[in-house]
């Protein structure tokens, strides 16, 4: 079919798309809209093609190419990371109050989408159910503090506890299964948890949620302020970033990495699969138990509404956007899924849809994420030469 | 050396092994014959631990290993090459390499290996920091013959080792496992090309469904009418 016979039939199936959703009189604009939008880009792609505005077309390819190659080296470099630390640092004081808190909002998710990437990314195990250990990491410090007035730095460490414990429960029935079946699995495991939140009304007032939740203390300092959370937020997750990078770099890290790339032959080389499945679950939890236990102490209020399965979907395209495996990847995709959508506040309605579609997007253009992981592990050359195909077949 | 007495084992309610008993002498290349899902992987799956045993013993050295984790028995010495060219495609092809000595803390002999290896294989060298997945069938099969190395086996388990190869690269692999053989490094053979498989080695098994039908030496085997009909063709 030409690419212009499409531009009619393309139209027309966005406006049945949103017929149900718009009416019929909206839809038609829809319709129109699309089918523009399309012409638009096809009449661009043929003038591409057929020589007009080749030259242009390549050099805005090939600077956007040579940029982003750029960032994605340096994104490795350790001298930037400390200027970056220090910018980050110095940033909350050219903000107001609101953008903070974003931010605070913005370094949780980084330590949740770190750990997910430990499950996801490093040892290949798709865990639709992330969000249940940020939910044990929370309810432990608002249980543990309510009840028996625990402070939040010990209750930091038994929160992290909880949640690796949890890990290790969800990790040993699912230890022989692979793929789909193990997504299902977390899947309910992660509704289970939130679940047993909404209606063990005794122990979690269920879904009214438990307020009044101890704000931490350093020293004689209550911390309250969006600012101090920022600064503490910022610290767990240098320490996260920290030792995230030095589980790659571990021995474990390469069992993951033999895990995922072929879980028969990783044990053929000597990989126990058991002990190196269940790290991998517990080291991922344990950091949303961390970020659980600082949502807590900074919301002072929580309820299971906040640990829907939506909220896994978000961790996980968080991993998938940024670069499944990149760490400074996945920090990029937590930064744009908060901020982004805080900037668009008055679009609200469209959120789930921009969502959706940058998601699509993403995939089809850009598989591997934003920043992707460095080839190979131990990053020895960037380019892949090809090996001659087909030669010794 | 290694020894299976009396081998089952079930995938679910199949029984794919029923009763397999053979043995591997030291300094000896074994190989095992026999048609599609005669059993021989999953025999080789249960001598490297990855198929738990229902019954029969497993012993290395007279030591029963059928109960232990694959780890476990990696570290006895046995390792294996599994069937079509297994890599870690993500990984370099250094990167592959260095996860055959998982097992091991002796930095000084890994990086003697690697370099034992690598002259075995030249093209791994060349190929060292390219990502395993792009490299050609051959050289698959070679990395990973070259990874299970890596782990010091006493005894390699090879799957397959010629399947899908032109018969040039077969016969460069094949005269790298001759000189692993000759080094000292026992070697137990799945084929199915029986032809290559009769020629290599000292003592032979054929399998059908599940049992071994026959042992004996390969010129036995080779005069054998049934071993000729079915497996060599003639």
């Amino acid at each position: 079919m030409s690419a212009y016979a499409r531009v009619p039939l393309i139209g027309l199936w966005f406006a049945f798309l949103a017929l149900p959703l718009a009416g019929w009189r909206n839809s038609l604009w829809i319709g129109l809209g699309c089918a523009l939008v399309v012409l638009i880009v096809s009449v661009a792609r043929a003038s591409v093609q057929s020589g007009y505005l080749a030259w242009p077309a390549g050099r805005v390819k090939a600077g956007f190419t040579t940029a982003w190659s750029f960032i994605e080296e340096k994104s490795y470099d350790k001298r930037y990371w400390s200027l970056f630390l220090l910018l980050v640092i110095a940033l909350p004081w050219t903000l107001d109050r609101y953008s903070t808190d974003v931010l605070v909002i913005t370094g949780i998710y980084i330590m949740l989408a770190l750990g997910l990437n430990v499950v996801v990314g490093f040892a290949g195990l798709l865990d639709l159910g992330y969000v249940a250990f940020y939910a044990v990491g929370a309810y432990s410090y608002a249980l543990l503090n309510s009840w028996y007035g625990l402070s939040f730095w010990p209750a930091l460490g038994v929160g992290v506890a909880c949640s690796a414990l949890f890990g290790v429960i969800l990790g040993i029935p699912v230890l022989r299964l692979r793929g789909d079946y193990l997504a299902i699995v977390t899947l309910g495991f992660g509704e289970i948890i939130r679940l047993v939140l909404n209606n063990w009304d005794n122990v979690t007032q269920g879904p009214n949620g438990i307020l009044g939740i101890g704000r931490p203390y350093l020293g004689d300092m209550r911390l309250y302020k969006p600012m101090h959370f920022y600064y503490l937020v910022l610290a767990l997750c240098v320490i996260t970033i920290f030792i995230v990078n030095r589980l790659d770099k571990s021995r474990l890290g390469r069992a993951w990495a033999a895990m995922r790339e072929d879980e028969t032959v990783a044990e053929c080389v000597g990989v126990n699969i058991v002990y190196t499945k269940l790290s991998a679950f517990a080291f991922g939890a344990a950091w949303a138990g961390f970020g659980g236990v600082v949502f807590s102490a900074k919301q002072t209020f929580i309820s299971p509404e906040s640990f829907t399965f939506f909220e896994s979907v978000i961790i996980l395209c968080m991993v998938v956007l940024g670069g499944m495996a990149s760490i400074p990847g996945v920090m990029l995709g937590a930064f744009i899924l908060t901020v982004l959508p805080e900037a668009l506040r008055e679009l609200t309605l469209f959120r789930p849809m921009l969502l959706g579609g940058a998601m699509v997007l993403m995939m089809v253009l850009r598989p591997q994420g934003l920043l992707q992981a460095k080839g190979g592990r131990h990053h020895l050359e960037r380019d892949e030469p090809q090996g001659e195909a087909g030669a010794g077949r | 050396m290694l020894e299976l007495r009396d081998i089952h084992f079930y995938y679910g309610h199949i029984h794919a092994l029923q009763g397999v008993s053979m043995e591997v002498r030291p300094g000896q290349v074994v190989c095992l014959i026999g048609s599609n899902g005669a059993g021989k992987s999953s025999t080789l799956m249960a001598i490297c631990g990855v198929n738990a045993v229902a019954r029969g013993e497993i012993l290395l050295e007279g030591e029963a290993i059928h109960a232990r984790e694959p780890d476990e028995i990696v570290k006895r010495g046995i390792c294996q090459v599994p069937e079509g060219r297994r890599i870690f495609p993500h990984l370099t092809v250094l990167e592959n390499l260095e996860m055959g000595a998982f097992l091991r803390n002796d930095a000084s002999g890994v990086k003697e290996d690697l370099d034992y290896v690598c002259s075995l294989f030249p093209v791994l060298h060349e190929r060292r920091a390219q990502r395993g997945g792009t490299l050609s069938g051959g050289e698959q099969q070679m990395l990973a013959i070259a990874r299970a190395l890596m782990s010091r086996p006493r005894l390699l388990l090879l799957d397959e080792p010629s399947l899908g190869l032109a018969p040039r690269i077969i016969e460069t692999i094949f005269e790298v496992l001759a000189r692993i053989r000759d080094e000292g490094t026992g070697i137990f053979l799945v084929e199915q090309n029986a032809h290559l498989a009769l020629n290599f080695s000292d003592w032979a098994y054929v399998m059908e469904t599940g049992r071994i039908i026959m042992g004996d030496e390969p010129g036995v085997l080779r005069d054998s009418p049934a071993v000729r009909e079915a497996y060599l063709g003639e």
